[in-house]
């Protein structure tokens, strides 16, 4: 067996070659060379409307050399609060994380400050709304970006025929397409006659009173119409006041006019009220009426997406956003944060929005107008008043301004329906209100 | 130590071969290589079922925001809680009712099936069984859609009669039967495949010398057939129980612990709690409350098949 001797200089040589290429590869461009990034975004039900989240996300990954993975995760049967739960038990997942309303709170100890890149973002796009400053950030700290993905409000969607038919009021005219609302009767003393007038013609409003969310944003925002909190913002307890015992005043006569079986309600349900066409208005992003352009066009046909009514302390609306936020385990937050940036250029925000139908809402002000919501219908402009273009009411949650780690139990455990349907059975004002208040003191532990 | 005490006289060389013999020895064993079989099955275990456990029970000791151990604080203060006393006594309603009527519709099928003709038998016995082998969360979801609160086909077909709607998901009471309800027929046919085991294996001979004796059939069931399947009413009613205290997609589909709290049980108010109320802690302490519970259900049963094992 013969074996090739090594020279001095083969050894210098070969030692030398070796170091050039240690210290050069850092800067050598490969194909990703900026390393990884796995993305959790929210799964759409809009059909393709994962699509142009996955286009933006490539073309950028491209030019940044970064290597991507996205995986759609769906919100059915709380697959993505699952995850998130997971992820910040083990320290390790996702980089980027699409965080739906409460969860950039719940975590906040666990996501990377995205106030640097905030900064400039909110300079191009125009001032966040009150809502998602107050789920999106502890402190100075933003806990992620608004995404525009997913976020909506869970505004009135009528039937245009019916509404004029049983209860003399025209909404197109009361919110109509390309100028401002002309809605200051449209209060809550007009919505619950017109609710007691399609009640009578049996086309009764589909509100519902169980507890999943559309029943207790609704609800929100009409405790919020009263002033009504349960907690306030210093995390004080405040159930025991006159708004509150207004509110739920209110929702007692509400609920004689509302279908009998909506105790029993979940989130399906009162999109199936809306698609059968058994009634005359719902609360809920245009996603049922989405569907019922699909499966019942001639009740699509017939839906107007506008405002809430007003109330003694202001017009309020439910407004649930997501955020995608950075774990602060991610091992490539510089790439996440210049993702982030990508995806919230109006040109990127537009695409998304236009691929969800107009379903998605970004947070910022400047991009409240968009040609979509101009031009979807039928009708044409029936979303034109849906992302609120002349700030006509107050984007809110329900539970709010309750510090956001007490609300959210509020909001989880549905203490605000519950209360309007223990009254309705027959407690008595104080006893439902003190039981509320011991649910309350009991969110309140640290 | 066992050679050194058998062979002090042996030093040295001869130790390693030995040694090497007692492995094989060790190895050869039928108990050796039974745990080795078994040993993915322990690991699997250990790693999904008890590190798990242990690991909830650490997390029940923390506070909410899980920086500070607060020992046993999570269930002092879910005692405090009436939606928690609710929620046990739900638990109880929901567990009890359902495994009493699962045993005893179990048990009437499965002498119905035992009297069949052994050639149709098999048929019977595969249909049967059907509502056991489709996935729970797949046929909530049909339960769902007949109970529905505004399209319920139940409340179609009562129409024709004159009866309803009822509010099968709507009102306290009957959203506890429908989901009991759903839980009996999910259930039934695994009690119905127990018993009628059970009921092939009693001999024969013992109803024969019943019948000569004089007894009736209610005397053959009270003192042949009920003493001979008593050891498998216990084990798969402890099972069952175990399954059903434990249950979390028939309620978490069918009313989702509603109304007003009414329906739930331990797993959908720990989910509440834990997952959509991000206080993981006190989910943790909710679902481990089941334990204790469970546990002096377990010693109870066990006990006493323990004894008549003995007996026997």
């Amino acid at each position: 067996m013969s074996r090739k001797k090594l020279t001095r200089r083969q050894f210098v040589a070969a030692t030398a070659m070796s170091s050039a290429a240690l210290i050069t590869a850092p800067y050598v461009r490969g194909a990703y060379a900026a390393g990884k990034l796995s993305i959790g975004f929210w799964d759409h039900w809009v059909p393709g409307a994962n699509k142009a989240s996955t286009e933006i996300v490539n073309e950028w990954a491209a030019k940044e050399k970064v290597e991507v993975t996205i995986d759609y995760i769906p919100s059915q049967g709380n697959k993505n609060l699952l995850t998130i739960a997971a992820e910040a038990q083990a320290k390790s997942g996702h980089d980027i994380f699409a965080m739906p309303t409460w969860w950039a709170h719940a975590n906040a100890d666990q996501l990377e400050n995205v106030s640097d890149i905030m900064g400039p973002i909110i300079a191009e796009n125009g001032e966040v709304n009150g809502t998602a400053k107050y789920l999106g950030t502890a402190g100075s700290k933003w806990l992620g970006v608004p995404a525009s993905v997913g976020s909506q409000i869970k505004g009135p969607c009528s039937r245009i025929d019916l509404m004029k038919k049983h209860a003399g009021i025209d909404v197109q005219a009361m919110y109509p397409v390309g100028s401002e609302p002309k809605a200051d009767n449209w209060t809550l003393e007009t919505f619950l006659k017109a609710a007691e007038a399609c009640h009578k013609a049996g086309v009764p409003f589909g509100i519902g009173l169980g507890e999943t969310t559309d029943n207790v944003d609704t609800a929100g925002a009409i405790f919020l119409s009263f002033g009504a909190q349960l907690v306030d913002a210093k995390g004080n307890l405040t159930v025991k006041t006159d708004a509150v015992r207004q509110a739920l005043e209110f929702y007692k006569k509400l609920i004689s006019f509302l279908p009998p079986d909506a105790a029993a309600w979940d989130d399906a349900s009162n999109n199936k009220w809306l698609v059968s066409g058994r009634g005359a208005m719902i609360m809920n992003p245009p996603s049922a009426w989405a569907v019922a352009k699909r499966d019942a066009p001639q009740v699509a046909e017939q839906c107007w997406t506008h405002g809430f009514p007003a109330g003694p302390k202001g017009r309020f609306a439910p407004y649930l956003p997501y955020f995608w936020s950075i774990w602060n385990f991610s091992k490539n937050k510089d790439a996440a944060k210049s993702l982030l940036v990508q995806l919230s250029k109006p040109a990127s925000i537009e695409k998304m929005v236009v691929a969800s139908g107009g379903y998605d809402l970004p947070a910022y002000e400047k991009l409240t107008t968009l040609k979509v919501w101009q031009e979807e219908g039928p009708p044409k402009g029936t979303l034109y008043h849906y992302p609120n273009p002349y700030k006509h009411q107050t984007l809110s949650i329900a539970a709010s301004p309750a510090p956001p780690k007490i609300a959210q139990q509020i909001y989880a455990q549905a203490t605000l329906t519950k209360m309007c349907l223990r009254y309705h059975q027959g407690e008595a004002m104080e006893k439902t209100l003190a039981w509320a208040e011991g649910e309350c003191e009991g969110f309140m532990r640290s | 130590m066992a050679d050194v005490a058998l062979r002090p006289d042996g030093i040295g060389t001869a130790q390693p071969a030995r040694k090497r013999s007692g492995l094989q020895k060790a190895l050869k064993r039928r108990s050796t290589a039974a745990f080795l079989m078994t040993l993915p099955l322990i690991i699997l275990i250990a790693l999904l079922v008890i590190y798990p456990a242990f690991y909830s029970l650490h997390l029940a000791t923390l506070n909410k925001s899980m920086q500070k151990f607060v020992g046993l604080g999570n269930f002092e203060f879910l005692f405090r809680r009436d939606t928690f006393w609710l929620v046990v006594k739900q638990s109880c309603i929901f567990a009890i009712t359902a495994v009493v009527f699962k045993a005893l519709i179990g048990f009437i099928v499965a002498h119905f099936v035992h009297n069949i003709p052994a050639k149709g038998q098999r048929k019977w016995r595969g249909m049967l069984l059907v509502p056991w082998v489709i996935p729970p969360a797949m046929s909530t979801l049909a339960w769902l859609w007949l109970f529905d609160p505004s399209y319920s086909a139940f409340n179609y077909t009562l129409s024709f009669f004159g009866i309803g709607p009822i509010p099968w998901t709507g009102d306290a009471a009957w959203a506890r039967f429908s989901v009991i309800l759903v839980n009996v027929w999910y259930g039934a046919p695994f009690f119905m495949i127990m018993y009628l085991a059970a009921l092939k294996s009693v001999p024969d001979q013992l109803y024969e010398a019943a019948a000569i004796d004089g007894a009736n059939w209610w005397q053959r069931i009270w003192y042949v057939t009920l003493p001979m399947m008593r050891n498998i009413i216990a084990i798969t009613t402890l099972f069952s129980l175990i399954v059903t205290f434990a249950n979390f997609d028939i309620v978490r589909i069918l009313t989702a612990g509603g109304p007003l709290d009414h329906t739930h049980i331990f797993a959908t108010w720990a989910f509440r709690i834990g997952i959509e109320g991000s206080d993981i802690p006190l989910g943790a302490s909710v679902s481990l409350f089941m334990v204790p519970i469970l546990a002096v259900a377990a010693i109870f049963i066990l006990r006493d098949v323990n004894k008549r094992g003995n007996e026997a």
